[in-house]
């Protein structure tokens, strides 16, 4: 089992009626609201955190890219790699994503990407999402209909990018350049493990599948709602007689250790925060005409995904967020027992967990991690051990380790 | 009753689904960014005096090959290429949104083939002052709601209207992500898409017609419109929303064919 620590660095000084006085977290909502002072220390708080759950053995720290969002503070999660690459030695570094499309030209992500490869010595993992109609559609303009399209063409653009020894002309509909060839190149060969993200789209299942990469399903919904998005790729997965392995696929999931279950109420106003205030996201932006296909919209994971995140958003009360899983919440043995029944339901090799999210003070995100990774930690380690996984950084992986020491 | 074309582009590659009827010189209706349901009365009325063609774009009800149209230049070749298919060499042209976009782009690229021009609520300008409605972020009943003039006007509506109206409603409504979907490639993020430098080709003596009360494109973006085709006319319709030719179909349709039937 993959233990990676996610982090959304979320803005957390949100007013206290911001839900109902503002249409949305996403897209709309003004920067007046960001006090630059207090956004320096948060990101000093994020970093720290990040560098910390490496020092407590997690295997992977993780990042993301979010545009117009007060629950994602970062445009560009290549800028927080970077920084935690140069506090860091032992953990491989997840960008969970670069969004392809939105990149002119899309080599520069095969730039980037190459450049934190090789700063890092080979311990990056390249995240590759569609990336959310809040980002894509209205916050960088893009449209609907050719997303994807585009988005393929930036990955056939990239792959290349990585893969030629010598320059190359591309000549595509989205992007033509008479001449490509990045510097540096990347240190892992032919290139780094790819990650995708997905939310249930039946294409991106089909595209991860056919092109062997990672499937990640970053939902806050919680597992029980997982299980239905990743049953169905794992379904897909059999229908084009793959194999099983676990670590083909991913899985983001909130989770908050106490020493006892009562103690564990201390999470409480941050959880509150995270689904009143960083998921404030109107359904007109969610889930607009020609961003999914009408295949995936008429499909059941589609109806789970919407349904869940429109319940979560109106009333649901702390005891709802318990029971529906969106948070594993608890004593160290109530975290390992529901974890443990969750990665084997899901299938997944991958665990990605969120201890810091919302309004969370930085002690508490501390303490929460400390705990996860001195006393849950141990017993997910060998879950899936008898599996190995090829979407790695080769000199992060347990044989090459062992060869070092 | 209106007959229903099947007509076959390029070999195949693009099946256009097209409304016909009237007799008469031909008239060319192009449909709006959320399309059209059916035959609507004022293309009734249009049809005692002109051959209506009354085509869906690709991509709306059963016409194919939208993913073969990559800009609006590619959507104006198709319509000359459905007149030539349709036998019409040179036509009356009313469009309405999108589609009033497209006819102006037709007048512009090739302007022997329009006869005369009327933009219903046309897109193709944009004003940072005066943003035309996001259509993509709109749910389906901020939809229903934004198309009409105002909800109390449908209060006012025949019961026979007013029931026409709620079912025209919940029909635009139930297409909206299909429509939408076509509407997006030619009109997202901001519809203006170099007509103000073609337009000065426009020849065809042009009616520019608006809805006092358009909330999806506000009226002010008329003036664009009377400023960029020299010599066009303006209508403003009294108590209509964007969808003036549903919500006033016959001063909609008594305005379009007064303006044709002048020499």
């Amino acid at each position: 089992m993959k233990l990676c620590f996610f982090h959304l660095m979320p803005y957390q000084d949100l007013p206290d009626n911001f839900e109902k006085d503002y249409h949305s977290v996403w897209v709309d909502a003004p920067n007046s609201l960001f006090d630059p002072e207090k956004g320096h220390r948060m990101y000093n708080d994020f970093l720290d955190e990040l560098e910390y759950a490496e020092a407590m053995g997690f295997d992977a720290i993780c990042v993301n890219e979010h545009h117009g969002n007060a629950y994602g503070m970062m445009p560009s999660p290549n800028l927080m790699a970077s920084a935690m690459i140069r506090a860091t030695s032992k953990a491989a570094v997840v960008v969970l994503g670069n969004s392809l499309a939105l990149y002119n030209p899309p080599v520069r992500v095969a730039e980037e990407m190459a450049m934190l490869d090789v700063m890092s010595g080979g311990r990056l993992i390249a995240g590759f999402p569609l990336g959310t109609s809040m980002d894509t559609i209205f916050g960088y303009g893009q449209v609907p209909a050719t997303l994807r399209e585009k988005y393929q063409e930036a990955h056939d653009l990239v792959i290349k990018a990585w893969k030629e020894r010598e320059p190359f002309a591309f000549n595509g509909k989205f992007t033509q350049l008479r001449y490509v060839n990045i510097w540096p190149r990347p240190y892992q060969q032919p290139h780094p493990p790819i990650w995708v993200p997905g939310s249930g789209s039946l294409e991106t299942w089909d595209w991860t599948i056919d092109n062997d990469y990672v499937y990640c399903y970053l939902s806050y919904s919680g597992y029980k709602v997982g299980k239905t998005i990743l049953d169905g790729f794992w379904d897909e997965m059999e229908r084009k007689g793959k194999d099983f392995n676990p670590y083909h696929a991913g899985f983001l999931q909130l989770v908050a250790v106490s020493e006892t279950d009562e103690q564990a109420q201390e999470y409480k106003d941050s959880i509150e925060y995270f689904f009143k205030k960083s998921l404030h996201i109107p359904a007109g932006y969610a889930n607009p005409p020609g961003y999914r296909t009408v295949k995936t919209n008429a499909s059941a994971a589609s109806n789970t995904t919407m349904q869940s995140r429109s319940k979560q958003l109106s009333d649901f009360t702390w005891t709802d967020y318990l029971e529906a899983g969106n948070v594993i919440v608890g004593s160290p043995e109530t975290v390992v027992k529901e974890l443990t029944h969750a990665v084997k339901e899901l299938r997944v090799g991958n665990l990605m967990v969120l201890l810091q999210f919302g309004d969370m003070p930085k002690e508490l995100a501390m303490k929460n991690t400390t705990l996860f990774a001195n006393e849950v930690m141990p017993h997910l380690k060998d879950i899936w051990s008898e599996y190995e996984t090829r979407w790695w950084p080769e000199k992060l992986t347990d044989a090459a380790q062992s060869v070092i020491r | 009753m209106p007959e229903t074309l099947n007509i076959s582009l390029r070999g195949g590659e693009f099946e256009a689904e097209v409304l016909k009827d009237g007799s008469g010189p031909p008239l060319l209706y192009l449909h709006g960014a959320i399309g059209q349901k059916g035959w609507a009365p004022f293309l009734d009325t249009l049809a005692k005096s002109f051959t209506v063609y009354a085509p869906y774009m690709p991509g709306y009800s059963k016409s194919t090959g939208l993913e073969k149209l990559d800009d609006v230049a590619d959507l104006t070749l198709y319509q000359f290429e459905l007149l030539d298919a349709l036998g019409v060499s040179k036509t009356h042209v009313v469009g309405h949104f999108l589609g009033g976009m497209i006819a102006a782009e037709m007048a512009a690229l090739s302007p022997s083939y329009v006869d005369r021009l009327v933009l219903a609520a046309p897109a193709g300008t944009w004003r940072d002052s005066d943003p035309v409605a996001d259509l993509l972020s709109m749910t389906a009943d901020d939809l229903q709601n934004e198309l009409w003039s105002s909800a109390s006007s449908s209060m006012s509506l025949s019961p026979a209207d007013f029931e026409a109206n709620s079912n025209l409603k919940a029909e635009l409504a139930a297409d909206r992500m299909q429509d939408l979907t076509a509407a997006g490639k030619f009109l997202w993020p901001i519809p203006d898409r170099g007509l103000k430098r073609r337009a000065y080709r426009i020849k065809a003596p042009t009616l520019v017609l608006w809805g006092e009360n358009d909330r999806i494109i506000p009226p002010v973006y008329a003036e664009d419109f009377t400023r960029l085709v020299t010599g066009s006319e303006l209508l403003v319709i009294r108590n209509a929303g964007h969808l003036l030719m549903i919500e006033r179909a016959e001063v909609f349709a008594a305005a379009v064919s007064k303006f044709l039937n002048q020499d």
